[in-house]
């Protein structure tokens, strides 16, 4: 089912990590980060590939959400954080001080836990971004809307009401509205932590099918507290235990034969 | 020691809340129906249409209409950008610390100064050392200084009220920290903020002391921002005070009271209206 070009840029699965071969969508070396004095994150060298569906899981307080809010510069926003080491998105060097944080925001897109729809209409939540990115044309808004919500398999459910208040959604429609947001910003990569915790099991299976849909143009990486949902979900996959990067690997050779016993231990559910 | 059983308690506390809760109600029908007896024959349209005449005695009470207006959109228009821009200073771009809590602890104090102190520091400032004279811009002026602090401390809450998610949200979909606040902040807080703005055109409305000082009380309509007007509330107690016109006060009284009231009304349904937008 892949496209030449695809087939270019994804190496063949393998049962050994090729992470300095592969090309690299996002690559982080030595990053470490600390709240004061706690360290969340503890020397992560990653390598995240283009249109991947990369999964991230480890129990609370492992370091996994503070790690995408380092690629999209959110993690600036806690009162005595600190992050060392190096981080880059295709060149660009995401720790660089002058660093434009807007555009950086809008390449790499988070999709939060709780979904957040903005106080307004529908049609408001999937147009102000690409508004003020500096999209005037009202029709290609539209499209951009429409669009947006079909790839969040959202459309079918709110095309006759785009104007009501986006709060007035279940809480399954506005976490796949916050996605849809997400991507009318046409970003390169998107970070989702937890993106189903609070939903119910069919709301959960519509994202998971969203997500295969989205990884033929997106570089996805996605949080869970739900090792099933990463076994089903995801192409290649890190397991993260109090900041220490423990084992990264394709996600049917971790789950298959993990060569960390802690890994183990996790996905059979031995702890966490 | 006596004793009573849980229910008893809650129903003897019930009665009190609500005696203390109609007492406050009591005193507040009681002003009003008071002054509209006494005041609201007055009121024609004559009264509203003419300037006073004979130091207030005969006349209506055209050009303190207008002066009271005008002062009061006056200090509004000033007081209301500096406090809402403080409280988002306040709120959105610094951390809390020494100086935050230095400028609020600063703004807090304001509030508190007598507004006859105020009065003079007014005519000291404005009046005197930099020459406005008795005149429609000083007495704005040192009403907006007035009800800052009001502005300030209600705008701050509202926001602070915003949940962080939306900031939060705003910054993932790359607005820029003054796109989140001018498209989503401002606007969710916007009912907090019209409260406070409301009650501040509430206290300008009322203020007598600190426009003695600032404004003067000459009865021409104020044509210019440099000219003295007398406002309806220093109107009502140069007519009260100086014995000149009890009936005539009294109608000043009512137009007052009724204007007051029925601002916080449109304010309120205003709001309302926005609430729904909204949410």
């Amino acid at each position: 089912m892949l496209c030449p070009l695809e087939r270019r840029l994804k190496p063949a699965a393998t049962n050994t990590d090729m992470n300095d071969q592969a090309p690299a969508k996002i690559r982080v070396e030595h990053l470490s980060f600390y709240y004061g004095d706690f360290q969340a994150i503890a020397d992560l060298s990653l390598t995240i590939r283009p249109r991947e569906v990369f999964g991230l899981m480890g129990p609370s307080k492992s370091g996994k959400s503070t790690f995408l809010r380092v690629l999209n510069r959110m993690c600036d926003l806690f009162p005595g954080a600190r992050v060392e080491g190096r981080a880059w998105l295709d060149d660009e060097d995401l720790m660089a001080p002058d660093c434009d944080l807007v555009r950086l925001r809008r390449r790499v897109g988070l999709v939060l836990s709780k979904p957040v729809p903005l106080p307004r209409s529908i049609m408001e939540n999937l147009t102000m971004a690409p508004r003020l990115a500096g999209q005037r044309d009202r029709e290609e808004l539209a499209a951009l809307a429409e669009a947006s919500l079909k790839a969040a398999q959202l459309w079918e459910e709110v095309k006759d009401r785009l104007q009501d208040s986006a709060l007035k959604l279940s809480g399954g429609q506005q976490q796949r509205l916050c996605l849809a947001r997400t991507l009318a910003m046409e970003p390169e990569v998107i970070l989702l932590d937890e993106p189903t915790s609070g939903l119910d099991p069919i709301s959960t299976a519509k994202i998971e099918q969203t997500l295969s849909e989205l990884k033929k143009s997106y570089t996805i990486i996605l949080v869970s507290n739900n090792t099933k949902q990463i076994a089903r979900a995801t192409d290649r996959v890190a397991f993260l235990l109090m900041g220490d990067l423990v084992e990264v690997g394709d996600t049917d050779r971790v789950f298959t034969v993990p060569k960390d016993k802690r890994t183990d231990d996790y996905i059979s559910g031995r702890f966490g | 020691m006596l004793r009573l059983h849980p229910r008893t308690v809650q129903t003897l506390m019930k009665s009190l809340l609500w005696a203390m809760t109609g007492f406050t109600l009591l005193i507040l029908v009681f002003i009003i129906v008071d002054i509209s007896i006494k005041g609201l024959p007055q009121v024609t349209p004559g009264f509203l249409s003419h300037e006073p005449q004979d130091m207030g005695r005969a006349g209506g009470i055209f050009s303190t209409v207008v002066a009271t207006a005008y002062i009061t959109l006056l200090a509004i228009l000033l007081a209301a950008p500096f406090g809402v821009g403080t409280a988002i200073y306040l709120t959105e771009y610094t951390r809390e610390g020494w100086t935050t809590r230095i400028i609020r602890f600063g703004s807090e104090c304001l509030a508190g100064v007598p507004s006859i102190i105020l009065g003079l520091f007014g005519f000291v400032l404005f009046v005197m050392k930099l020459g406005l004279g008795w005149s429609v811009l000083s007495g704005a002026l040192t009403l907006a200084i007035m009800v800052l602090p009001i502005i300030i401390r209600t705008s701050e809450e509202a926001i602070k009220a915003v949940p962080e998610e939306y900031r939060e949200a705003c910054y993932s979909l790359g607005l820029s920290q003054w796109q989140t606040i001018t498209r989503i902040v401002l606007p969710s807080a916007l009912p907090g903020i019209t409260t406070g703005i409301m009650l501040s055109v509430g206290r300008s409305l009322g203020e007598t002391a600190v426009l003695l000082f600032t404004a003067g009380a000459a009865l021409r309509t104020p044509l210019s921002v440099f000219d003295s007007g007398r406002t309806m509330a220093v109107h009502f107690y140069i007519l009260a005070r100086e014995g000149l016109s009890m009936p005539n006060a009294y109608g000043t009284a009512a137009v007052l009271v009724i204007s007051i009231l029925a601002i916080n009304l449109a304010a309120y349904t205003l709001m309302q209206r926005l609430m729904k937008r909204y949410s």
